[in-house]
């Protein structure tokens, strides 16, 4: 039997606003608890809503990045249960009229290949406070600095067939908006969340499984794995004769499985209604029209700009688009060096790899790129070969200074001087009488791939720094003279 | 229309009201009550009549994006029950 | 001094007949003395009251002062204010001290009126009899037996037994016109979102509306003119420019359009309060006003509707109650439903709890259409019935209650007959129409009521025909105890 997994994805999404989306209290992450809970935060008596402009701006951006209809009528509601964590009893939500309609995307998967997912809608709604759990007395605390902070809820239809799907579309949601500037989309903080909902049918069957929902996973890395062990716990239970339970699920990390969330199955009636404090928000074609041209470069169009502009491998663009700042990076990287192709390979390579070991993110790159491109320069221009540069490279991201910093510093300076490396020439083929023999009685055709030898003695006698053009063409003139 | 008590029951979970045993039965009765006033409804036909939720069709006006609210933790704290450390107790929260 | 209508104490301030000080002194003396037997006060902010009356008398002495700067005044128990507990008569906010004014309260403090105290209330403005507040039920001043009506019965009572000569009051299905009926006070509901709802503890947002309770139209235009205005705070808010409504109340009415609903005269109207209401039409025919017969078909509908959509909108406005960040808790809760569960139990009265759950269900899975829709349907209807009514004519007028006062006790056991106490003037509030009630006559020595039902936003010219009325009567001048004194 073949199976296939079905997964729909709510993304939750913190937008950057600096106040709240219906007070002025401020959104800052990591304040002491309750400085940033203001009287209608905390659902004073006798307090009323008034919401954010800019929340509804980044809210028709995003929509409009993902080629959704903008509601030009958008209705609050309030989803009414009980929680400490939410202060009025009810969160403020949109549900029949939201401001983001169907629309959808494209994305990119690592073998290359595409495909579109679809998207159900957006809507704008309010961030609950956190339950502490260290122990009081055997009590829970409650910080409400992060209720009220401005959300939205991106609910795709369920078009992805794989973990790896699910991974690349939350990829492609994560570089929206952040493009867009409307989000620091950092999962580790909590800015973007994302619940999956996961079922599996027999391949070829068009009615959908029972599916569970996998609640609040909170990295791309988890969100692959608890799809794929879920799926497998559904395939397993169907193939042993049984059914799935439609419930809330949670993803355990440590011992990678997921568990019934039971406490959250007591059957909940949120009895949804259009609040009466908030009145429709209405937004203008106008007003649609100008954000639409006001919109940033978007990923895919980035992507093939470079694919066209700095003849980039379709690879190369994508993995460099994938975020907004490595995209900067790269343009700054490779208009100062002229070398869009180096450019790309150093960021792919040495730079990747020095993030990944320091976990950094590209903003918090030790070596900028304006130092990257210095560095590419001097490549260019055979002041140093790139066996150095990855030595000079190594210098800058430990706070050395620039590449000629390091190389004056270091003398790591390409030797190009004809007398010195004739000398060296000299002292190589003195040294080593019988390879020099062995060369001389060899075929033609075998004679360029046994210099390779003498230029490696020759390379280590100058620590790398001789030029390798002059060395060997020197190198050649020499042992030729001795035929 | 009579409304049982187990219906007041599921109601009250909701609500998050404790109704005592004792008190049930009139609470069933005096919402049966309030419930057949309000099946007059039933009794128009409001076919094709746009709901209305606010008595006057206007738009909501937006607020500017700024932060207005200082920090008065220490005054809305004095109001609660119970805190500490800045923050408000409640019996253990089980996720 | 006690007898001095606000427009009488503005005039004697600035001609220094007595001081801001002296008159706040006076009707503290009085509460003192004479409200035990009405319970029309929850809380006397006694020096609050003294040092505003102090400050004012500075203002006044400089000649800088608006016109209600030293007029004492009272806020019903729903509008929050700063450092001085507002309970909004339930146990729930027994020990709530706000750390901020409702914009009401703020725009009178800026005014610089004195603050006599809080006025007890219905419990969160759910009744009609005052009956249900935690602070024990208000009397009525012309009968102490009898209910002064609700919600804003204690702002109603303290006027008509002369505490104060204005108070602040809120109206979510009739609970200023009806107080005011029943204690032959001048109420006026405004246009919906015409006063900032900010700071005023909520019941049905999309029905509360605030208002003044005063002696006569005059002093009701110098409140009004005080608490209305645009309130970016409140998203509801009407953003019209801002009016004195004490301006216009001298022009003629002569030609003055008004419409009397049939549906306002029919089954369940009292027949002596029915005389009283038309013997007031007939004076408005002697100022030149022309009777016109209207209907408004729906009429029957709206206590039905109201009591689905105010209920519901109650059931989440009073989540917040839950005994985490404020109010009431229980004792020794043993988890967190428990905490919930009794505390919200043990805060809230029966009344409160039963349109809580009125409101549960009517919201519940499976009978949303059939009620919350239904409701906001019938409400479209409603309101569609005064816009026809208003193409004919100005003003709509009637009787404010089926019926006087009331004895105490005698509704409070059958919650569909309280509500309908308000079968008049529901239907203003679910269409967001300002409304009034005046005294037009007594019965058996208990007041009756007129109902003026006014335009969207027509709020002047209602004061200005309520003035002209009360130019050539002398019901409202009637003081509880006055006709029995005589």
């Amino acid at each position: 039997m073949e199976w296939e997994i079905v997964i729909g994805l709510e993304v939750h999404v913190q937008l950057a606003t600096k106040s709240k989306l219906f007070s002025g209290a401020s959104t800052q992450f990591g304040a002491a608890p309750n400085t940033q809970a203001c009287a209608i935060d905390l659902a004073m008596p006798g307090t009323l809503p008034v919401p954010n402009e800019e929340a509804f701006r980044f809210a028709a951006m995003f929509g409009l990045a993902m080629n959704a209809e903008i509601g030009r009528r958008s209705v609050f509601e309030r989803k009414n249960y009980f929680y400490p964590d939410l202060p009025k009893g009810y969160q403020t939500t949109q549900l029949a009229e939201p401001i983001v309609g169907p629309g959808e995307i494209e994305i990119h998967l690592e073998d290359g290949s595409s495909k579109t997912v679809r998207l159900h809608h957006a809507h704008l709604e309010e961030d609950a406070g956190k339950s502490l759990h260290e122990d009081f007395h055997g009590m829970s605390g409650i910080d409400l600095n992060r209720a009220g902070t401005p959300l939205i809820e991106i609910v795709s239809e369920p078009d992805m067939r794989s973990a790896a799907e699910a991974v690349a579309y939350l990829k492609k949601i994560h570089s929206i908006v952040t493009y867009l500037g409307i989000s620091d989309g950092d999962m580790s903080q909590g800015s973007m969340r994302c619940d999956a909902n996961v079922s599996v049918r027999l391949k070829g069957e068009e009615k959908l499984g029972t599916r569970t929902e996998l609640k609040n996973i909170n990295s791309f890395r988890f969100v692959e794995r608890a799809i794929k062990v879920e799926a497998e716990r559904q395939i397993d239970i169907l193939e042993d004769g049984g059914s799935i339970v439609q419930e809330t699920r949670l993803y355990d990390a440590d011992k990678n499985e997921t568990r019934s969330m039971r406490s959250k199955e007591v059957a909940n009636d949120y009895r949804y209604f259009p609040c009466p404090d908030l009145l429709p928000v209405v937004l203008t074609d106008d007003y649609v029209e100008k954000l639409r041209t006001e919109l940033p470069e978007l990923p895919d169009a980035k992507a093939a700009r470079f694919r066209d502009e700095y003849k980039l491998s379709a690879y190369d663009a994508d993995l460099l688009t994938q975020e907004r700042a490595s995209a900067d990076y790269f343009e700054t990287a490779a208009k100062k060096s002229g070398e869009a192709k180096l450019a790309a390979n150093w960021m792919t390579g040495e730079l990747a790899a020095l993030l990944n070991r320091e976990e950094l993110s590209i903003e918090q790159s030790p070596v900028s790129a304006e130092q990257l491109a210095g560095l590419i320069l001097r490549i260019k221009d055979n002041t140093i070969s790139s066996k150095i540069a990855k030595q000079v490279f190594d210098a800058m991201a430990k706070g050395e200074g620039d590449a000629d910093q390091v190389i004056e510093k270091r003398g790591l300076k390409q030797v190009s001087d004809t007398g010195a490396i004739e000398k060296m020439v000299d002292d190589v083929i003195a040294a080593n009488a019988a390879q020099v023999e062995n060369y001389r009685s060899a075929d033609e055709a075998k004679r360029p791939k046994m210099m390779g030898f003498f230029v490696g003695q020759i390379m280590k006698a100058s620590k790398g720094q001789g030029n390798p053009q002059l060395i060997n063409k020197i190198l050649k003139e020499k042992l030729d003279a001795l035929l | 229309m009579a409304v049982d008590t187990q219906t007041v029951e599921k109601l009250a979970e909701l609500a998050r009201i404790a109704i005592s045993t004792e008190t049930i039965e009139e609470v069933s009765t005096r919402l049966g009550d309030v419930l057949q006033l309000v099946d007059q409804l039933q009794a128009v036909s409001t076919e094709g009549v746009a709901p209305m939720a606010h008595p006057l069709d206007e738009e909501q006006v937006l607020r500017a994006d700024e932060v207005s609210e200082p920090n008065r933790r220490e005054e809305f704290l004095q109001l609660a029950p119970q805190s500490e450390e800045g923050l408000y107790l409640v019996p253990k929260v089980i996720d | 001094m006690h007898q001095l209508t606000i427009a009488e104490i503005i005039r004697g301030l600035r001609d220094k007949q007595f001081s801001s000080v002296e008159i706040t002194r006076h009707l503290l003396d009085r509460i003192q003395q004479l409200d035990g037997n009405y319970n029309s006060f929850i809380t006397v902010t006694e020096e609050l009251a003294l040092a505003q009356a102090t400050a004012a008398d500075e203002r006044l002495a400089r000649g800088e002062a608006p016109p209600l700067c030293g007029v004492p005044i009272a806020h019903k128990d729903i509008f929050c204010t700063s450092g001085v507990r507002t309970s909004c008569g339930s146990k729930m906010l027994d020990n709530f001290v706000p750390p901020y004014d409702a914009t009401v309260v703020e725009n009178f403090n800026r005014a610089g009126a004195v603050t006599l105290g809080k006025t007890n209330m219905d419990e969160f403005a759910m009744g009609s009899s005052n009956e249900t507040s935690y602070y024990g039920p208000v009397k009525n001043p012309w009968d102490t037996d009898c209910v002064p009506g609700g919600s804003s019965g204690g702002s109603a009572a303290a006027v008509a037994a002369q505490l104060a000569p204005g108070t602040t009051a809120t109206d979510t299905g009739g609970s200023i016109r009806q107080p005011a009926a029943l204690t032959n006070t001048t109420g006026l509901k405004p246009t919906y979102g015409r006063v900032s709802r900010w700071g005023m503890i909520a019941f049905a947002s999309s029905l509360d509306q605030a208002g003044p309770i005063a002696r006569n139209a005059e002093d009701a235009a110098y409140m009004l003119s005080v608490m209305a205005g645009h309130d970016a705070k409140d998203s509801t808010s009407l953003n019209r420019p801002l009016q004195d409504y004490t301006l216009n109340l001298n022009d003629s009415i002569a030609g003055l359009k008004i419409g009397v609903p049939k549906e306002y005269f029919g089954e369940g109207l009292n027949a002596d309060t029915a005389a009283r209401v038309q013997d007031a039409l007939q004076e408005f025919e002697k100022l030149g006003a022309e009777l016109v017969e209207v209907s408004l078909p729906h009429t029957g509908l709206a206590v039905p509707a109201y009591y689905v959509i105010a209920p519901a909108e109650a059931s989440a406005n009073l989540s917040r109650f839950d005994g985490v960040r404020y109010g009431h808790r229980c004792e020794d809760p043993q988890d967190l439903r428990d905490l919930y569960m009794r505390s919200r139990g043990e805060g809230f009265g029966d009344e409160v709890q039963r349109r809580i759950l009125v409101g549960t269900y009517a919201l519940s899975a499976g009978y949303y259409d059939a009620y919350y829709n239904k409701a906001q349907q019938v409400r479209r209807l409603i309101k569609q019935d005064f816009v026809q009514a208003f193409d004919k004519v100005d003003v709509i007028m009637g009787p404010t209650s089926p019926s006087p006062a009331f004895a105490l006790g005698a509704k409070s056991a059958d919650p569909v007959a309280m509500y309908l106490e308000d079968i008049y003037t529901i239907a203003t509030n679910l269409a967001g129409l300002p409304g009034m009630s005046l005294p037009c006559g007594l019965v058996n020595n208990m007041p009756v009521g007129l109902q003026i039902i006014g335009n969207y936003l027509d709020e002047a010219r209602m004061l200005n025909v309520a003035h002209q009325y009360q130019q050539v009567t002398d019901w409202h001048q009637q003081y509880a105890g006055s006709a029995s004194a005589a």
